[in-house]
């Protein structure tokens, strides 16, 4: 399939511009965590799809299963008992995974040309194809979504059913969320839609209700409603307002001289191993700090 | 449900309880939240957990498990005392004005009638006075001091919201918000909809505690309404088409109770047909052994002046299916068979049988898609009752905990094998996707399925399976004869294929057919139906041979004009979620029951922006988005009750002789209970715990106490999980993969245990082993001055499977049931937790 | 912008990387392909079911490799909710967005199998051996213990030595056939999974 076909207004380590003619409706995935039940259909169905197994682990002391992102869960389930207010008990669930950025620190750090394009609907999706494995999108990436596979040493994240959406259905978990607390359409119906709920809310007794969409990164493709729009910390640590990276934009200009990636490997290899060993086990204490 | 799941959408408060819809029932949950977003519905969940259905609620509530008859009495003491309820309703379609029997009382615990002795009741006060003409006696004035409405202000005076936050361990002021919302739906145009499941079954009382919701519901006129209801959230996918086929110890297809033999009746379980319809007493045995008089004493005849009484149909519905079973065979002069029917000496449900079978009286059982070691109560119990089995076979897709009960499987299935005598079949059926067929909803409707693949290897669906059992037996009896041979030989067996009866055939055979001409009884000259053909609803069925119909309810599923089950026309022209054209829902494609009860006494709609059916006089019919639950040709002004299947046309806040602990419910605690005495009773030793509850004597020594264990166990399912089946799923297993209870962090501290720690809990009956969760959302609870702990325990693990293997649940159970189900106690028990 | 010095240590290591592939003589890519994931479902078959979990009664898609052809053996290949279905409207819960799962579970049943007395294991037997065994133990069962009369003399015709439990998730034409041939032997001893 031709790059322009494919309606591509962004790819990883790649010079050429991406066409620009046609307009294509940006689309959006509105995560509304005041309907979320926690019920982990989306993680299933996330999984049935996309011909996912993740592994059948331990049970350690929390409901949150599988306790991470991997590169066979695209997304988890993150659960939260909080009291935002003294003995006013919440259970908060944020369905945790890629946020589809407007700006995506994942692909401009990526220096394997292709591996990381953003569609002109919004997707932010990889390409194994050209993945080396080397981890940096890890570290550009403003959620700590993408996780390296122990298979293949590629990097995996949603795709927000790239696939579906191309046949024009919408993607697994917002077809199979019960409460439909996930819903999917083009991001000004998703801002309309939001609107509404956070109205909802605010009429419940919600005063700080609104939505998740960082202006920092430019707005993303997947959004939340909260009911505390005010603290996101509360939801397991949903940064509030977050940014690229620094790191992300040193890097970029070392992508510009645009690399063979074949050749890179092993300098790469030796390089990211440290990046993306040391992040993964730091990046929350990031996050808290 | 009397209603729907599409139709929670249209109430204005939803109380969830005895439940965790959000849970359980994940997408029938959604119509709550459609409520909440498009209806500006609140929901109110009351639990002894903050469940996932409490993450959203407007209104969580904690309550201690076995204490909901005390918050539900609360509501209706709440709701008598601000008279909040809905007069024009109440005093029309409920026995509210009634009198009854002066006989009648209740004191410190107990109704009249009691005998310790059989811990049953002589239910003879337990009635409304009648008069000269058959007919109950009222007073429309509500005064008299033995009409229902005093009963009733009496009885649940003493349910304050003091003696609620005393035994429920609920914050008084929570009560009295969910109190006061509840009662804003007295409005005419304002409905509730609660929703439950087995978390007000599973109790010792649970009957009870359902009938207390719905008297709160009938005190605020919210049955029969569109977003109202009492609405069972049913667990199986068909268990709702299997009990209404009739699949249980004292039951024919359609509710129609199986006939007891004649014994003079001293107890209630000795000599009855089935709980529903108490036979008459002291009947001569000559009478009573006969159809005819079997049928006379099923025929209701109304206790109120233009009732409709449906039983009255009732030697239609019997006579039609013993045609279906026996064919020609089945006479009038032979009485339909009745003689080839079993009669009971007693009931014999799934305690019974286990406490038969433990007693070395059983000898062969059949686990068709069951799973008895997980899922009856104590598992010590049910693993030594099948091992005194000589044979046990078991129909499954899956590899089942009981097909290997005789096997050694360590910690978790410990037994010797070479000990245990017991010959074991296990057959592999096919699974849903590998068949056609129809299964009923909690919504009550028959949707049809279609095979999408064949099963693995050598797996056979179900009906050749049972073809293959029974046609062997057969061959055996025509060859060598044997006991009683006439209705195994004589069984129809019209299939074209007889190894194999087809779903289509099956189907057919319950939704019934005319044998001979149907006619019009108001005009006999004009047949109605053709010999040969399907039939079109219960309507067109008759007592005197000349239909056939397996299940009298299914009737009209499969007509000449082929399969409603099958219908995918999903157009709500009304906006209120009545989609007649989907599917069939029994009874007569009813959408929601007891829909007359959602007009006034004009036939005018409570509401009409939600109106189900009105009267047009016009057109002198019942008409509206559904079809109407009532002679849709009476009009208003006959005054016909609501409530037809009762012969006094109305709801019953009394329920004279019908339940087996009294007429209003009264709070019991669990058999096992943190509390020595009931705080409603002034400890009175006889009525500490349902006085009338199943309890075998040799069970007595099985139960513990609060002393040496403390804290209040329920055990529940998991929104990942789906009983024991989804752990043989990987991907379930994969979100939920191993065994574990949760505690307080309270308990947590006391115990030193931290999440993630490995813990033993332990009953009376055994232990279990599972990791900890340590939550806030189980909090302590203060029950009558004393700090109580609640342990959670998931239900879904056991010793076969892609998910970690546990110990099942049940270890821990007691065998203990339910007074009028027999439905066990798996909600409120007591255990004790340590570090493991 | 701020630093911290972890991310300072990693951006030295990043520069000093950079420009060691620089001086390897990394020219630019060529023009990569790149294409979403084949959508799966094309000409796959599409059969309406119904779950067989709870009792919500969620419409199903099923999805099953080939087009019914004779030589074409179909597998089940991924089910997603019924958009149609007036309750579920194309949703599903985690377990039925996880039936694909339970149909191919490993711990399906293949065959007929058998455990004799005091056996360890199973063995694997046909179906005829199976029925005949079987139909054989109820026979001598129920002609042993057959209750015709009860002490009284009045006609009982039950038989309560052996029972059965019944389905909860078969469908209504088989408990209807089961309930058929469950009387028709005398059995009270009967029951489904309503209560538990």
């Amino acid at each position: 399939m031709a790059l322009q076909s494919l309606d591509i207004s962004a790819r990883s380590a790649t010079t050429t511009p991406a066409p620009k003619a046609r307009k294509t409706p940006e689309l959006a995935k509105l995560i509304d965590i005041s309907k979320c039940i926690g019920c982990k259909a989306c993680q299933v169905a996330c999984m049935e799809w996309n011909d996912l197994r993740d592994t059948v682990n331990r049970n350690v002391g929390v409901y949150d299963n599988p306790a991470d992102l991997s590169a066979q869960s695209w997304t988890v389930m993150r659960f939260a008992e909080v009291e935002p207010a003294p003995g006013k008990l919440e259970w908060l669930i944020r369905k945790d995974g890629c946020m589809h950025c407007s700006d995506p620190g994942c692909l401009k750090s990526c220096p394997a040309p292709g591996a990381i394009i953003r569609y002109s609907n919004g997707i932010v999706d990889f390409h194994q194809e050209h993945c080396t494995g080397c981890g940096y999108c890890i570290i550009g990436c403003p959620f700590n979504i993408p996780r390296i596979s122990e298979q293949d040493g590629k990097a995996y994240k949603c795709t927000l059913c790239s696939d579906r959406i191309a046949v024009g259905t919408e993607p697994a978990c917002a077809k199979v969320c019960p409460t439909g607390a996930i819903v999917f359409g083009t991001k000004e119906d998703m801002r309309l839609h939001a609107a509404g709920r956070v109205q909802d809310l605010q009429a419940r007794g919600y005063s700080q209700a609104g939505v998740y969409d960082p202006p920092g990164l430019g707005g993303t493709h997947v959004m939340y409603v909260l009911h505390h729009a005010d603290r996101p910390g509360l939801y397991s640590g949903l940064p509030k307002d977050p940014v690229l990276s620094p790191l992300v934009s040193l890097w970029k200009g070392v992508a510009k001289t645009v690399m063979n990636v074949g050749l890179a490997t092993a300098v790469l290899a030796a390089f990211f191993h440290y990046v993306s060993q040391g992040p993964n086990k730091e990046h929350n204490e990031e996050e808290v700090a | 449900m009397t209603n729907h799941w599409v139709d929670i959408k249209n109430a204005n408060l939803i109380l969830i309880m005895g439940g965790n819809a959000a849970e359980a029932h994940p997408c029938g949950f959604k119509w709550v939240t459609e409520a909440k977003a498009h209806n500006g519905a609140k929901l109110i969940v009351v639990d002894p957990r903050f469940t996932r259905s409490a993450a959203v609620a407007d209104v969580y509530a904690p309550i201690r498990a076995g204490s909901d008859i005390a918050f539900l009495g609360g509501v209706i003491n709440y709701l008598l005392s601000t008279d909040s309820i809905n007069h024009d309703y109440v005093n029309a379609y409920t026995d509210l004005t009634f009198l009854v029997d002066e006989g009648f009382a209740f004191k410190d615990g107990l109704f009249s009638g009691y005998d310790p002795e059989k811990r049953s009741y002589n239910k003879d006060t337990w009635k409304y006075q009648l008069g000269p003409d058959g007919y109950v006696l009222t007073d429309p004035s509500r005064q008299h001091p033995f009409c229902v409405y005093q009963l009733l202000k009496k009885h649940y005076e003493r349910y304050t919201p003091d003696m609620v936050a005393t035994v429920c361990g609920t914050p008084k002021e929570d009560f009295l918000t969910i109190c006061k919302m509840i009662a804003e739906t007295a409005a005419p145009n304002k409905t509730l909809s609660t929703l439950y499941a087995l978390g007000w079954t599973q109790h010792s009382k649970g009957s009870q505690i359902i009938r207390t919701t719905c008297m709160i519901q009938l005190l605020l006129g919210n049955i029969g309404m569109a977003g109202g209801g009492v609405n069972a959230l049913r667990g199986h996918s068909n268990i709702q088409g299997l009990t209404d086929l009739g699949l249980l110890s004292n039951l024919l297809p359609g509710y129609l109770n199986l006939p007891g033999e004649s014994k003079p009746r001293q107890e209630p379980d000795e000599a009855t047909d089935s709980p529903e319809q108490p036979m008459q007493p002291n009947q001569p045995e000559a009478v009573r052994q006969s159809a005819a008089a079997y049928i006379a004493r099923s025929s209701l005849k109304p206790l109120r002046p233009n009732q409709m009484s449906y039983w009255q149909n009732f030697g239609r519905f019997f006579v039609s299916t013993m045609k279906a079973w026996y064919g020609d065979a089945a006479t009038e002069d032979n009485g339909w068979c009745f003689e080839w029917l079993p009669k009971l000496d007693k009931m014999y449900d799934i305690l019974q049988v286990f406490e038969n079978m433990n007693n070395g009286e059983m000898n062969g059982y059949i686990c068709q898609g069951f799973n008895p070691l997980a899922s009856a109560p104590c598992k010590i119990k049910v693993s030594n009752a099948l091992s005194k089995l000589k044979y046990l076979v078991v129909i499954d897709p899956l590899a089942t905990e009981t097909s290997e009960f005789w096997q050694d499987h360590g910690e978790y299935n410990d037994v010797d094998p070479t000990k245990i005598q017991t010959e074991v079949f296990r057959l592999p059926s096919t699974c849903f996707a590998e068949e056609n067929g129809s299964i009923v909803n909690s919504s009550r409707w028959l949707q049809w399925h279609w095979k999408a693949a064949d099963p693995p290897g050598e797996a056979i669906s179900d009906q050749r399976i049972l073809a293959g059992i029974f046609l062997k037996l057969r061959e055996m009896y025509a060859k060598d004869g044997g006991a009683f041979p006439d209705p195994v030989l004589n069984l129809t067996w019209p299939y074209l294929t007889p190894h194999e009866p087809t779903p289509e055939e099956l189907a057919r055979e319950f939704s019934g057919k005319a044998l001979f001409d149907v006619t019009d009884p108001s005009d006999p000259g004009k047949v109605l139906v053709k010999a040969g053909q399907q039939l079109n609803g219960f309507a067109e069925l008759r007592d005197d041979g000349s239909t056939s119909c397996g299940c009298w309810l299914f009737a009209g599923c499969w007509p000449e004009t082929g399969n409603l089950m099958a219908r995918r026309d999903n157009s709500d022209p009304y906006g209120i979620g009545q989609t007649l054209n989907w599917a069939f829902s029994w009874p007569a494609n009813r959408r929601v029951l007891y829909n007359r009860a959602s007009c006034d006494v004009e036939g005018k709609p409570f509401d009409p922006s939600r109106s189900l059916v009105y009267w047009d006089a016009d057109k002198s019919r019942w008409l509206g988005s559904d079809v109407p639950d009532f002679n849709a040709a009476s009009p208003p002004a006959d005054g016909m009750g609501p409530f037809i299947m009762n012969p006094e046309g109305v709801a019953r806040l009394f329920a004279v002789d019908k339940m087996a602990e009294g007429p209003f419910p009264e709070h019991y605690e669990p058999v096992e209970s943190p509390l020595a005495v009931n705080p409603f009773n002034g400890g009175n030793e006889a009525a500490r715990f349902n006085p009338a509850a199943r309890i075998f004597a040799s069970d007595q020594d099985s139960f513990g106490d609060a002393a040496e264990f403390p804290h209040v166990c329920t055990t529940y399912r998991l929104t990942e999980h789906f009983h024991f089946w989804t752990k043989h799923a990987r991907l379930n297993a994969i979100t939920q993969p191993e065994q574990f209870v949760e505690i307080g962090e309270e308990l947590a501290r006391e115990k030193g245990i931290k999440a993630g720690d490995s813990v033993r809990v332990i009953s009376k009956r055994g232990f279990i082993v599972a990791m900890a969760v340590v939550t806030k959302r189980i909090r302590p609870l203060e029950i009558a001055g004393k700090k109580v702990h609640t342990v959670g325990v998931p239900l879904h693990w056991g010793f076969l499977g892609v998910a970690k293997n546990g110990y099942l649940a049940n270890t821990l159970t007691p065998f203990v049931g339910d007074a009028n189900t027999y439905t066990p106690e798996f909600k409120a028990f007591l255990v004790k937790i340590e570090k493991a | 912008m701020q630093l911290t010095r972890r991310q300072l240590m990693k951006i030295s290591a990043a520069g000093l990387a950079g420009s060691s592939m620089v001086a390897l003589g990394m020219g630019p890519a060529k023009e990569a392909l790149a294409g979403v994931r084949q959508f799966k479902l094309q000409r796959a078959t599409e059969v309406r079911n119904t779950c067989t979990y709870c009792s919500v009664g969620c419409g199903l898609l099923i999805y099953s490799q080939g087009d019914g052809s004779l030589n074409a053996k179909a597998s089940i290949m991924h089910i997603e909710g019924d958009p149609d279905h007036p309750v579920n409207r194309g949703t599903l819960c985690p377990k039925g967005a996880g039936l694909l799962d339970f149909i191919h579970s490993e711990n399906r049943l293949h065959y007929p199998e058998y455990r004799k007395p005091g056996s360890k294991e199973w063995q694997r037997i046909s179906w005829d051996e199976a029925f005949t065994r079987i139909a054989t133990l109820m026979k001598e069962d129920r002609d042993a213990h057959f209750i015709g009369k009860n002490q009284h003399g009045e006609t009982v015709n039950r038989w309560v030595s052996t029972g059965m439990l019944a389905a909860s998730a078969s469908s209504n034409e088989t408990g209807y056939l089961t309930h058929k041939i469950a009387r028709s032997l005398g059995m009270l001893a009967f029951d489904n999974q309503a209560r538990v």
